[in-house]
């Protein structure tokens, strides 16, 4: 495996037109491996593959997605190290943008690039060297789904994706040859709730802020991801109307923000929570029923053997994704092993083994030949599951029979109706929220 | 052995290597901050042209008042749970307990809970005051409340009841110190003299024990008054404290203005820690 690596990484450098030192190394590949201990062939190859074995590249992101499992897959298939460091949303954009060299692979969600190509720790990935770049969800790569375009409310992939050129301290509106990231993982978020306690059927957004659920109705506690939810909810109730939510006036914010904290002071929330652990205490301990929470944590709901369902609603989704981009300080082998890594990422292992925790990635046909055909039809199909569903390590989560919340990828992707995002008034934004917090 | 120091700079090359660490990391650092909340800053970055901007929207904002009030608030009722607990739980250790060694034992006993993480002694009330924790529970059970209460926890009251719990030691152990010093023949002559239990107490031990108090009453205060997390969580959100603004401008990487509420706080606490140094002086007690 890992000649094939080094052969394929050689074939890169080496520059066009020098057949006969390419035939030579090639040659020489086969017994690179062998020759790196005996000292019998001095010169490149052996240098080459003594260095990519050298290289350690560090993957920086959220918990959900510097998975350790990912890293041990990436090392054994790839012939070089890659390290998984986990951090949350502040620690990210804090170690990326003052302690840029620590990082070699930025892990980041889709609206933390505005924070960070600005302040140039990002270098552009060269598309053409991304394999199945052509095969990457429309989503990310041209900011439509099955050919209808994708809501720009918030921080869509689109916006970000691109940036303007090589010195890249601009990101594009249009596709160009540079990319700030690979796609990541993304998903479609909705509201979660207790089937066992809310015994009708849910389907606004509105019913966040319903009467019925006073003292037992939670939202999150990071303001960029919390007002989202409340814009949703505020929306749907028609109490509030945004031209786009994603990016709201001063005003917009003004009125989401009282209306928050009236239902504050009427005792609606139970709480804010900020980590997923509290939404999943919160929903299992009966203390809420009803709350914004992430996909994993209402499968984390049900494998205390509680009810907990994610509701698909009327108003449609929140997204959210991230992208895998190369920090500006790699280079020469480094930069080379990073690319081959982001290409691996894209073949197949990673979307498999995350499709089991419900998230999809950028090329879901790769993940495909990763999954039985039961698995692709329970997570990407939406179809009832044939027989017993398991987590990426094999624990049995479902039973056969069971249909995912929310139904197919696409019914997922064509309603979403706005992304995570961070405002032009994020410090007002921040500055009204705790507003909410003191009220 | 002689190295040739003039005695004169003796002391000072004592103190060097200290003066050194503070110098590296509490001066500088602070210049830094001080120096950065005067930056101007946009979504791309740090601007680096003086402003007092960030000082103006922090002095003119409600919002800072009202986490100033919410932490201050905080800190007094913290302040007067644990000056009540701690000196009664000195002065029993100091005063009833004849050995000194059990007293020594006993002190140590408090700490136990300090052999685990904060974070972990805070989370441990959850369970205990949730909605359907142990509490809520028993008070069903003995028929107390028909439905569970639920002002035990993400409240004030639970935000309350995890800092008693996590800085009350810091209030036991100086108090306890000063009171170990009290020379017993004084309490002797004040009875001899004809005082009752309060008078000795109004005037010997509490003046005695000044010192610890003003001391633990700086820890505490500081403590608080310095907090973000314990607030986020048992409060469920439902709170703020002026570090956790500061944790939210930090998060988005507004560090401008974080720096200025930094430099705001830290002339707050700064003012309450001298008001109380001038009240007690420390120093004099200590070496006297």
């Amino acid at each position: 495996m890992k000649d094939k690596v080094v052969s394929h990484l050689r074939d890169r450098i080496t520059p066009p037109g020098r057949v006969s030192r390419r035939a030579l190394l090639k040659s020489a590949a086969g017994v690179a491996g062998v020759a790196a201990g005996s000292g019998m062939v001095k010169g490149f190859p052996t240098v080459w593959a003594q260095n990519i074995k050298d290289v350690t590249l560090t993957h920086v992101g959220m918990s959900y997605s510097t998975i350790i499992d990912i890293a041990r897959q990436a090392t054994k298939e790839l012939g070089f190290k890659v390290e998984m460091a986990v951090t949350d949303h502040p620690g990210f954009l804090n170690r990326v943008t003052t302690q840029p060299d620590s990082v070699d692979i930025a892990d980041g969600e889709l609206w933390q690039a505005l924070l960070i190509v600005p302040r140039g720790r990002f270098q552009p990935i060269e598309v053409n060297r991304i394999k199945l770049w052509d095969k990457m969800t429309p989503i990310y790569t041209k900011g439509t789904f099955e050919g209808k375009p994708v809501s720009r409310q918030g921080v869509s992939p689109i916006k970000v994706q691109y940036l303007a050129s090589a010195e890249a301290k601009g990101l594009a509106k249009e596709p160009t040859e540079w990319a700030t990231f690979v796609p990541g993982f993304y998903n479609a978020d909705t509201l979660g709730m207790r089937p066992d306690l809310i015994t009708r059927p849910i389907q606004h957004w509105g019913e966040l802020f319903n009467p019925e659920f006073k003292g037992k109705a939670a939202i999150q506690d990071i303001p960029a991801i919390g007002i989202m939810d409340a814009a949703m909810a505020a929306e749907a109730n028609g109490a509030v109307k945004y031209a786009d939510k994603g990016n709201m006036t001063r005003a917009e914010i003004d009125k989401t923000i009282a209306l928050l904290i009236d239902l504050k002071k009427q005792n609606q929330w139970r709480a804010l929570w900020s980590t997923f652990d509290e939404s999943v205490n919160l929903m299992a301990a009966g203390e809420v029923v009803i709350q914004s929470m992430w996909s994993p944590a209402v499968t984390a709901v049900r494998a205390r053997g509680i009810p907990c369902y994610y509701a698909p609603l009327k108003e449609g989704y929140r997204g959210w994704g991230n992208g895998l981009a190369l920090m500006r300080h790699l280079g020469g082998i480094k930069r080379d092993a990073a690319y081959e890594y982001l290409n691996w990422y894209q073949s197949g292992w990673v979307g498999g083994f995350i499709a089991k925790q419900g998230y999809y990635v950028g090329v879901p046909e790769t993940a495909k030949e990763f999954l039985t055909e039961d698995e692709w039809g329970y997570w990407y199909g939406g179809k009832p599951a044939k027989g017993i569903i398991t987590d990426p390590y094999g624990k049995p989560m479902e039973k056969a029979g069971t249909v995912r919340d929310g139904g197919s990828y696409e019914d997922r992707f064509s309603k979403i109706a706005c992304w995570n995002t961070v405002m032009d008034e994020a410090r007002y934004m921040n500055e009204k929220w705790n507003e909410f917090r003191t009220a | 052995m002689k190295l040739g120091i003039p005695a004169k700079a003796v002391p000072y090359l004592q103190a060097a290597p200290l003066a050194l660490v503070l110098l590296l990391f509490l001066v500088l650092p602070m210049m830094m901050v001080f120096v950065a909340s005067f930056f101007d800053f946009n979504m791309t970055g740090l601007v680096p042209t003086i402003t007092l901007g960030n000082y103006i929207d922090l002095l003119t904002s409600r919002n800072t008042f009202a986490l100033y009030l919410q932490t201050l608030k905080y800190a007094l009722i913290v302040w007067v749970i644990t000056l009540v607990l701690g000196f009664a739980i000195a002065h029993f250790l100091a005063f009833h307990v004849r050995n000194t060694l059990v007293a020594i034992g006993l002190l140590l006993l408090c700490t136990v809970p300090f052999w685990t993480s904060n974070i972990i002694r805070m989370i441990s009330w959850i369970p205990l005051l949730g909605k359907y924790g142990v509490f809520n529970r028993t008070l069903l059970a003995l028929g107390i409340v028909d439905k569970p209460v639920d002002w035990l926890l993400f409240s004030d009251f639970a935000v309350i009841v995890a800092y008693v719990h996590l800085f009350t030691l810091f209030m036991i152990v100086p108090i306890f110190n000063s009171m170990a010093r009290i020379d017993r023949s004084l309490i002797e002559a004040a009875v001899d003299a004809g005082a009752g239990r309060f008078r000795v107490m109004t005037q010997v031990v509490v003046p005695l024990s000044k010192t610890g108090i003003a001391l633990g009453s700086i820890f505490v205060i500081a403590l608080v008054m310095g907090d973000f997390f314990v607030v986020k969580i048992m409060s469920g959100g439902r709170s703020a404290s002026v570090v956790m603004a500061i944790f939210e401008d930090v998060n988005l990487l507004f560090y401008p203005p974080a720096a200025a509420s930094a430099v705001v706080l830290l002339i707050v606490v700064t003012l309450i820690v001298s008001c109380i140094l001038r009240l007690v002086d420390v120093r004099k007690e200590l070496t006297g």
